[in-house]
């Protein structure tokens, strides 16, 4: 067995055609019909280099096409617009052949160029682009975002089919980079016929193509009869209601006007919807790599003493707190959700123990306690996650007062470092892609700690840092001994104990009865919710 | 008339210039970076502070404000940061259906309001008219969101009869029209009933009684004009009113207005959707305002606009 994985790593290293490429249709797939998915926000915008909302995120990967892709319903890479790739031995260079005969939903063949002008569009800084620093990694991306340069170094095109990517440093992570929405390829002539508003005139080489935008009320999107994947999409269509409150929608969904309600089953209707086997048969449940924690401000006293962080860690009562949402998540051990690869198997964590938690605040010289603040964004539960939170903690003798605010506000805040304490409900971390990097730099490493950073804690530990660059240092992002060295990471995380890890989300999606498709299609770890692709209806 | 009416016209321009300063000191106050929520939990530092620039937010506040009112003056309410489309894109593709839902809430209220009012000061005193004032109270006090969900599961899911939210057809219209206008219509029953009872007080009823009148007559051709005058005033000071109650009304029918729009900016620190939401409605309030007091003298002469 050891030997297999060194000769698979080392194949990793050299030169390889794409791994898991192979995806077995379900052969009872139908094609034909259209379906009706709702959801409660307004879609903001359907430009790759811009949309980051949990609306727009799948709806865009039907739309258009990176150069990766993953496995439907899994967090495996597969390629996607280019064909194979290389990569140098030092891990620096990647070079990616295109498929041939890709057409954009304008008729037009993709080449290089676009693939070229792409990134050099989502890393300009006129685009205003949110992914814009997922591909820092790339050669000549410091130049292009201060101004200096208005093309990627980096980026040179070979020939039509061919593009060749050099990085400034080793990235393990690119090949996920490249399956980003934001790594999406557009055709630059329909860019510039729409300019800012290429938003809502989509044009890309998806699975569908959006055919009518009505603004606030409806969006359908028809199936690209030329879609260079054969035999996908099924359906013929999607048609997706906005404006729709979850409850309303779960009534329609009730009445077979609706057959996916993209938000989910509401709160105070999950526990009718799951106890009725009628509707519960029809609810899909899923990972997804997602943790919900309470950051605990390292540069605020006293949570700057270790002791008085770990008590915390010791008080809190995940389970119940897991009840308050129904039971709808698993007690998290640490920052990595389990389905993440590189989560560490059999790690505890802090165990419930108020006691032990008192004793540790006696440590620190704190046996009467102290007085601090709870950060929590105002939505429902997590107003009342926070009172639980408060309890926990009057029970060690920590008086906590709780700043409930709208979510600008509290990211503000948190930002900003003058929160001690943040619950993370509502503005948790979902990852970008199924890499365990993505947990670490902008939350809980030193290049977030900074003003204005998502690192709430404000922890920096450079010796951390520096192993978490030498696990993204390696080429292959799969690789056993790379997966080990951010297990360790994370490990060493938790030595320091800048987070309370609380919960991890299960996700839960309902679909109407004429449905079909692996239920791994409707909690897609990637294409969040839905994998509208590969789904069909069976009437 | 003519000087009346230039002189309300300054003032209603005055009215918005404040509306306008206030709100965008308080979005500029307001502890919320709108450049955060643009440019996503992976930024750059560099990333942030190119964003500043280019939309202008690196200037003092009196800059940005003087920008924005010069640019509102000439129809140009910026661009939404998160929608990057033109903000009055963004309005005018929502405006019509508030303003339809408005129009229907108030038909309704109207409906709902003067019938039971009137029919509340004909047996007044009796049970059934203390019974119709309790039910008003509760219209009052009733939450528009459960109003709403609560006629949509009788009257849509239930019985079938409307469909669930959406909107498109005038069977769409009924249901948040109804629950816009059911909070209106206890006011208006109250009103109405309290008006009526003095007209039915008066002289000359008593005398087309004396002359042998039905009492429908009486009620209908002679009460129910004077005593329905006061109320028609009424009217344009509720286009304020719903401009708050029909956030709500949309957002739990899918009802595709300005009310959902601002609900989600606000949300997002989207600031110039924010103003461009506030200036529409508070112009629609002003003007309600202003066709309340001109309408006013043309149904009782008795009033003068000076």
């Amino acid at each position: 067995m050891k030997n297999l994985l060194l000769t698979t790593a080392l194949l990793a290293a050299t030169a390889l055609p794409a791994v898991a490429q192979q995806y077995t249709p379900d052969p009872n797939a139908t094609p034909g019909g259209m379906i009706t998915i709702t959801y409660k926000d307004d879609v903001a915008t359907l430009d790759p280099a811009i949309g980051y909302d949990w609306q727009n995120w799948s709806m865009i990967k039907s739309l258009f096409d990176g150069l990766m892709d993953y496995v439907p319903g899994t967090t495996e890479l597969r390629p996607g617009l280019a064909e194979s790739y290389e990569i140098s031995e030092d891990g620096t260079v990647f070079t990616f052949t295109l498929r041939d005969g890709v057409t954009f939903h304008n008729g037009r063949e993709m080449t290089a160029e676009d693939v070229k002008y792409s990134l050099d569009r989502v890393t300009t800084p006129e685009t205003q682009s949110p992914g814009a620093g997922f591909f820092a990694s790339i050669a000549g991306f410091d130049a292009i975002s201060s101004g200096e340069a208005d093309t990627l170094s980096g980026v040179e095109v070979v020939d039509p089919r061919t593009i060749k990517i050099s990085l400034s440093r080793p990235d393990a992570t690119f090949l996920h980079v490249m399956a980003l929405n934001f790594a999406s390829i557009v055709p630059q002539e329909a860019v510039a016929e729409h300019g800012t508003d290429f938003g809502k005139h989509p044009v890309g080489t998806g699975a569908f193509k959006l055919d009518e935008w009505t603004i606030g009320q409806r969006l359908v999107f028809a199936k690209n009869e030329d879609y260079w994947r054969d035999g996908v999409p099924y359906l013929d269509g999607l048609t997706f209601e906005v404006g729709q409150e979850p409850i309303v929608a779960l009534l329609r969904l009730q009445q077979g006007e609706v057959d996916v309600p993209g938000d989910g089953i509401p709160p105070a209707k999950f526990q009718e919807v799951m106890g009725d086997p009628a509707q519960a048969e029809r609810v899909v449940e899923g990972g997804q790599l997602h943790t919900g924690y309470i950051t605990l401000n390292v540069g605020i006293e006293p949570l700057d003493k270790l002791p008085v962080r770990e008590a915390i860690n010791m008080a809190i009562n995940k389970e119940r707190i897991t009840q308050i949402i129904n039971g709808r998540a698993v007690p998290a051990t640490q920052p990595l959700p389990p389905t993440m690869p590189g989560y560490t198997e059999g790690f505890e964590g802090f165990a419930f123990d108020i006691e032990g938690a008192k004793a540790k605040l006696a440590e620190a010289g704190l046996e009467e306690g102290f007085s601090t603040e709870l950060y929590v964004m105002n939505t429902d539960p997590n107003p009342r996650i926070a009172q639980a939170i408060q309890q926990d903690l009057k029970a060690i003798g920590v008086d906590v007062e709780i700043r409930s605010l709208a979510q600008a506000n509290v990211i503000e805040a948190g930002g900003a470092g003058e929160a001690p304490m943040i619950w993370s409900g509502g503005m948790a971390w979902i990852a970008d892609f199924p890499d365990p990097s993505n947990f670490y730099g902008p939350i809980l490493g030193c290049a977030g700690a900074g003003e204005g950073g998502w690192n709430w804690s404000k922890f920096c530990d450079e010796s951390i840092d520096a192993m978490a660059t030498a696990a993204d240092s390696m080429t292959d992002p799969s690789a056993p001994e790379r997966l080990e060295m951010w297990s360790d990471t994370y490990m060493k995380v938790m030595e320091q104990a800048p987070w309370v890890p609380v919960f991890n989300e299960q996700r839960y999606t309902m679909k109407s009865e004429r449905m079909g498709g692996d239920d791994a299609l409707y909690v897609d770890p990637v294409s969040i919710p839905v994998n509208y692709d590969y789904v069909y209806v069976t009437e | 008339m003519a000087g009346y009416l230039f002189r309300r016209l300054v003032q209603s321009a005055l009215i918005l210039l404040g509306v306008s300063f206030i709100t965008f000191v308080l979005l500029y106050v307001l502890p919320a970076d709108p450049v955060r929520q643009i440019a996503g939990r992976s930024a750059t530092a560099q990333t942030v502070e190119n964003i500043r620039q280019q939309l202008g937010l690196d200037q003092p506040m009196l800059v940005q404000y003087w920008r924005y009112l010069t640019g509102l003056v000439q129809g140009d309410m910026g661009r939404s940061y998160l929608q990057k489309t033109e903000v009055s894109t963004l309005i005018a593709a929502r405006l019509p259906a508030s303003l339809l839902l408005m129009a229907g809430g108030i038909a309704c209220e109207l409906l709902i309001g003067l019938t039971l009012g009137v029919v509340a000061a004909v047996f007044r005193g009796r049970p059934l008219d203390q019974g119709l004032m309790v039910v008003s109270f509760v219209a009052v006090s009733a939450p528009q969101f459960v109003v709403g969900l609560l006629l949509l599961y009788v009257f849509a899911v239930q019985l079938g009869w409307f469909p669930i939210g959406g909107y498109g057809t005038a069977a769409h219209l009924v249901l948040p029209a109804v629950t816009l206008g059911i909070m209106g219509s206890g006011w208006y029953s109250r009103m109405m009933r309290s008006s009526m009872v003095e007209v039915l007080r008066q002289d000359y009823i008593r005398t087309a009684r004396a002359k042998g009148l039905t009492r429908a007559r009486i009620l209908i051709r002679h009460a129910l004009p004077n005593a329905i005058l006061p109320i028609i005033a009424m009217i344009g000071i509720d286009i304020g009113i719903f401009m708050g109650g029909i956030v709500v009304v949309e957002s739990v029918f899918g009802w595709p207005g300005i009310g959902q729009l601002a609900w989600q900016a606000i949300q997002r620190v989207d600031i110039p959707v924010i103003m461009g939401v506030t200036m529409v409605s508070a112009a629609a309030i002003v003007l309600g305002n202003l066709l309340a007091d001109l309408i006013t003298p043309l149904i009782d002469p008795r009033i003068k606009l000076r």
